[in-house]
């Protein structure tokens, strides 16, 4: 204990280091976007150190969220309501309710004594109508809204709501993916969930009626007084309105993952925390003792990706925009996967920490490495050699490397992380 | 009628079968591993996008060197890229996943190792090579085969493009090579003898070291192949084939992980599949336009282009929900 | 000079102890049987040897050679064969490939080898072509012991070639060893059968929580009535 709380003392002069030179409005900025990511690392401890589950589809977790308070957050926009286009979307609703009643029937058609390949036909038959059924209703819609409305916009209700909402969203998906994937073993487990992850890209990047694609939505509201709200009060000072601002989201964010981290800390030191442990320690016996393992496992998998919801809906709020290209594998998932694997899988104070000080070290990196490339190019130079070409881009890619190294490197050296898992003696 | 079936076959069936020996080639390497070191290795995307950059090199040295030939230059080098990729891949698994295997960690500690080296892979050819695309046709001209088919009773020719036509000439060499290799060779058989019984393979004398290294030539040789054929087809960029290794693990799933002709197989399967499904089938109702009724729209296709690649995702659940160990029996472990 | 010596070995897997004290010398001429209850580490004595456990103490020696915790596949080109219990066959590949596995460490021509196999198991050259995964258990066994000779050891494991066979099959199966012996092969094997193999058994062990409890010939330990009230089944 006396190591973790050295580790957090350390994270803090660190932090105080990058205020002095970032300055502290971009510092609290990073802090901002740090306690998110946070909350994202503890949704997938809860998954991978809890219960050994293999999320590589945080990057769509993040989406959803983003999505869902955008549509809960942004202010109503008239022209859509105004049109035919709810209208529309409803028929389309009442078409995939259509479908979905096609299929159900279809698949449970062995009740009415319909069996082996007639229902195999069934199945897909009903499915390829429920499909066609959906299309014929959802595309005229789709054209409809973005032609005359541009996109649905949102609803236009608390920003704290949305939040929530990004994560009861993300928790529904989970449950879908986890009734398909979580019977798989890990490595498919590992490809399903970045594939599913992939199809919520792409549906979010050319859903142009929901989500405006690639035109992107912003801005999008802040839950707690924005920096213009604070100007318009009255304090005229900029930096000063921007830091008391970013002040206030923090404080929101801080708290939520403070009450968050205590229901999480109960919980894993509590008997379903020890259930969760069994089962991925060894997943036999505890079938053997009667615990419906797959049922535990969709438990943990909803309750990491409604974090992740959260979390990602979180940063959308916060950097005030959603941009559906913007999500990348890089700075969704694989990143959170080093705050996990370097602060230390199974113990929510290293995903804690993990995920603020790998954020904090990959945002800073940038001007890092910018200025050391500099530094090379001037020495270069210097020797004759030349400056090196389009320094910028190139010290960037230099990030990506040495995330993999680090990857690669955590799990040869210290594969149990910087605060690792505590094995209590329970036996 | 003709005409639109030569439209058909042009879209379709090339399209498809250009893309299905990518994605068989890539498949091969990615089910060969999973077969012998039984984890799932997700840098081989990268892996076929480090061939080609290799290959982009000699073929530019080639070139300064004054080397030209009836073929492309890209197509003259690949048997040394292959090379050199092969020794990459060794030195990749020496240095990152032979230390960790050592240790005796779990599969899936190995996949989130291959995650590692897929972004390492990315870093480094960026930061050498720039995030710009680049062809290797600047000095030299793609050729396009246009075949007439006017026997047929059609206006409209078969095209095919150099680049197409020798990817799939060496998908076919390279599969017919691998066939015998496995079946005929003591090292390919070994390998087999490997992916069906580790343990028994051990205690045979087999040299299970001596048989992952050959995993991984193979799997380096025909990733470089993959991925040179692929750019000398498109166009070579640093996210080339990391944007297309999802439908490659779902060609070595749906084959069956572990089974090499399963992969070509599921390389296939997956490749017509996106190319069909992308397709406007109203293309296809042209003729009969005028007896046809009002409602039928002139966009028949089955998903709109921008969903192409989730295709391959779609037949991966299917698979995995109806038929988890693939069409061909894969390994269970 | 023993072909094989062991002494007081000690092992197990990741730190428990499994053997704590085994000791036991295999000649040419001889066929040991290993007999004790379950757990008593027969199995894992002939792990032990074959270098696929770690071994903690004692020694190991092949023809004086040292050979605890050396590879499996060092192993096999110093003469020793391993037929294991389950899972001995490659599954995927035809019988005749199987033996061809046997044989990866020769580089000379083992045509003659192959032949030989196909003599003293005549139903393996009808199904050379069948995936040996299709084969009964009888057969399955037939490929194993096959694929283990073709290495042309001096000294062959056996971890209980009779399980699951019928009574015929498992006389034809010890006949089988009895015939391998004779023609120069050493042999050490687990048995379930205890009392038919210590028949003919040179030497009989009889191990114990990891440890000899009692050796010597096979005869010897048939007439010893406390081997055969406590481990015999009286």
């Amino acid at each position: 204990m006396r190591r973790d709380a050295m580790l957090f003392l350390a994270l803090g002069v660190f932090l105080l280091a990058i205020a002095v030179w970032q300055q502290i409005p971009t510092t609290l900025f990073m802090l901002v976007t740090a306690s998110a990511y946070a909350l994202i690392a503890l949704g997938l401890n809860v998954q991978w150190g809890y219960a050994g589950l293999f999320n590589f589809g945080v990057m769509g977790f993040l989406m959803v969220g983003g999505v869902a308070v955008t549509f809960v957050s942004y202010p109503i926009n008239e022209a859509f309501w105004a049109s035919d286009g709810p209208f529309m979307l409803f028929k389309a609703l009442l078409a995939a309710i259509f479908g979905g009643v096609l299929v159900y029937l279809a698949t449970n058609s062995q009740r009415f004594g319909i069996k082996g390949k007639l229902r195999t036909f069934l199945i897909v038959v009903s499915w390829a109508t429920a499909y066609i059924v959906y299309r014929s209703q959802i595309d005229p819609a789709a054209r409809l809204i973005e032609d005359e409305a541009g996109f649905i916009g949102g609803l236009g209700l608390p920003v704290v709501l949305g939040w929530l909402f990004g994560g009861v969203l993300a928790g529904a998906i989970a449950y879908i993916v986890g009734r398909i994937c979580l019977g798989l073993r890990t490595d498919y487990l590992a490809i399903a969930t970045i594939g599913i992850s992939e199809i919520i890209r792409a549906l979010v990047k050319n859903m142009d009626w929901f989500t405006r694609g690639t035109l992107t939505v912003s801005p999008l509201p802040w839950p707690t007084p924005s920096p213009a709200d604070i100007v318009a009060s009255g304090l005229e000072d900029a930096t000063m309105s921007t830091v008391l601002a970013r002040v206030g989201f923090l404080s929101l964010t801080v708290l939520m993952i403070a009450v968050i981290f205590y229901f999480l800390q109960k919980a894993y030191e509590g008997p379903w925390g020890r259930m969760m442990r069994a089962i991925r320690d060894n997943n036999v016996s505890a079938t053997a003792i009667g615990k419906n393992v797959t049922k535990r496992e969709l438990e943990v998998f909803i309750l990491g990706s409604i974090l992740m919801g959260i979390g990602g809906a979180i940063l959308a709020s916060f950097s005030q925009i959603l941009d559906p290209s913007g999500y990348q594998p890089i700075n969704h998932t694989f990143i959170v996967w080093v705050m996990i694997i370097v602060g230390g899988a199974g113990n929510n104070y290293g995903a804690l920490f993990g995920g603020v000080f790998i954020y904090i070290v990959w945002t800073v990196s940038e001007p890092a490495s910018v200025l050391l490339f500099g530094y090379i190019s001037d020495f270069s130079e210097g020797a004759g050699i030349g400056a090196i070409p389009n320094i910028e881009s190139r010290a960037l890619q230099m990030r990506v490397f040495v995330l993999g190294l680090v990857i690669t490197f955590a799990l040869r050296y210290f594969p149990q992380g910087v605060i690792p898992e505590r094995i209590r003696t329970e036996k | 009628m003709m005409n639109e079936l030569i439209f058909f076959f042009n879209k379709v069936i090339v399209s498809g079968a250009v893309l299905g020996s990518v994605y068989a080639l890539g498949a091969v390497g990615i089910t060969l591993i999973f077969g012998i070191l039984r984890f799932a290795h997700f840098a081989h995307g990268d892996m076929m996008t480090m061939g080609a950059f290799v290959a982009f090199v000699l073929a530019s040295i080639a070139s300064a060197l004054g080397i030209s030939t009836f073929w492309p230059t890209g197509f003259i080098v690949l048997p040394f890229a292959m090379v050199i990729t092969a020794g990459l891949a060794l030195g990749i698994d020496r240095t990152f996943y032979q230390p960790l295997r050592a240790k005796g960690v779990k599969p899936v500690t190995l996949l989130i190792a291959s995650i590692g080296v897929t972004l390492m892979i990315q870093g480094l050819i960026r930061l050498f090579g720039g995030v710009q695309t680049r062809s290797f046709f600047e000095n030299e001209s793609k050729q396009l085969f246009r075949f007439d088919v006017s026997w047929l009773g059609a206006s409209r020719t078969v095209n095919v493009s150099e680049p197409q036509l020798l990817l799939i000439a060496v998908t076919v060499i390279a599969v017919v090579a691998l066939h015998f290799f496995l079946t005929r060779s003591r090292l390919g058989k070994g390998m087999r003898a490997m992916a069906d019984n580790p343990s028994l393979a051990l205690v045979s004398g087999i040299n299970t070291n001596q048989v992952v290294r050959a995993t991984w030539i193979i799997a380096g040789s025909l990733a470089a192949m993959a991925g040179t054929m692929l750019a000398l087809d498109v166009i070579l960029k640093p996210d080339l084939a990391f944007n297309i290794v999802l439908p490659i693990f779902a060609a070595a799933i749906v084959g069956g992980l572990g089974q090499a002709y399963g992969a070509i197989a599921g390389g296939l399967i997956i490749g017509f599949a996106e190319t069909m499904s992308v397709f406007n089938w109203a293309i296809m109702l042209r003729p009969f336009r005028d007896n046809l009724p009002e409602w039928v729209p002139n966009d028949l296709s089955i998903v709109p282009t921008e969903y192409k690649l989730t295709v391959a995702f779609v037949i991966l659940v299917v698979v995995l929900l109806v038929r988890p160990t693939g069409i061909f029996k894969g390994v269970s472990s | 000079m023993s072909l094989l010596e062991v002494k007081d070995v000690h092992g197990g897997y990741g730190g428990a102890p499994i053997l704590n004290g085994v000791n036991m010398s295999i000649d040419k001429e001889d066929v040991g049987v290993i007999v004790g209850p379950n757990g008593a580490g027969k199995s894992t004595t002939l792990k032990a040897i074959f270098g696929l456990l770690e071994v903690t103490d004692g020694s190991i020696l092949l023809e004086g050679t040292e050979v605890a915790n050396m590879q499996a596949d060092k192993l096999v080109p110093m003469g020793l064969g391993f037929v294991p219990q389950e899972f001995n066959v490659f599954t995927s590949m035809s019988v005749h490939e199987n033996l061809e596995m046997g044989a990866y460490i020769r580089r000379d021509d083992f045509s003659d080898t192959i032949a030989s196999i196909y003599d003293m198991f005549p139903p393996l050259k009808e199904k050379r072509k069948q995936n040996a995964g299709e084969l009964s258990g009888g057969q399955r066994q037939m490929v194993a012991m096959g694929r283990a000779l073709m290495s042309q050891p001096k000294l062959l494991l056996l971890d209980e070639p009779s399980a699951g066979l019928s009574p015929r099959y498992m006389m034809e199966i010890f006949e089988t060893v009895v015939n391998i012996n004779q023609a120069g092969v050493g042999i050490l094997m687990v048995e379930q059968n205890a009392r038919q193999a210590l028949e003919f058994a040179s030497k009989g062990f009889v191990l114990a929580n990891g440890k000899n409890r009692f050796t010597g010939t096979g005869r010897e330990l048939l007439d010893d009535p406390e081997v055969a009230r406590s481990f015999l089944g009286g």
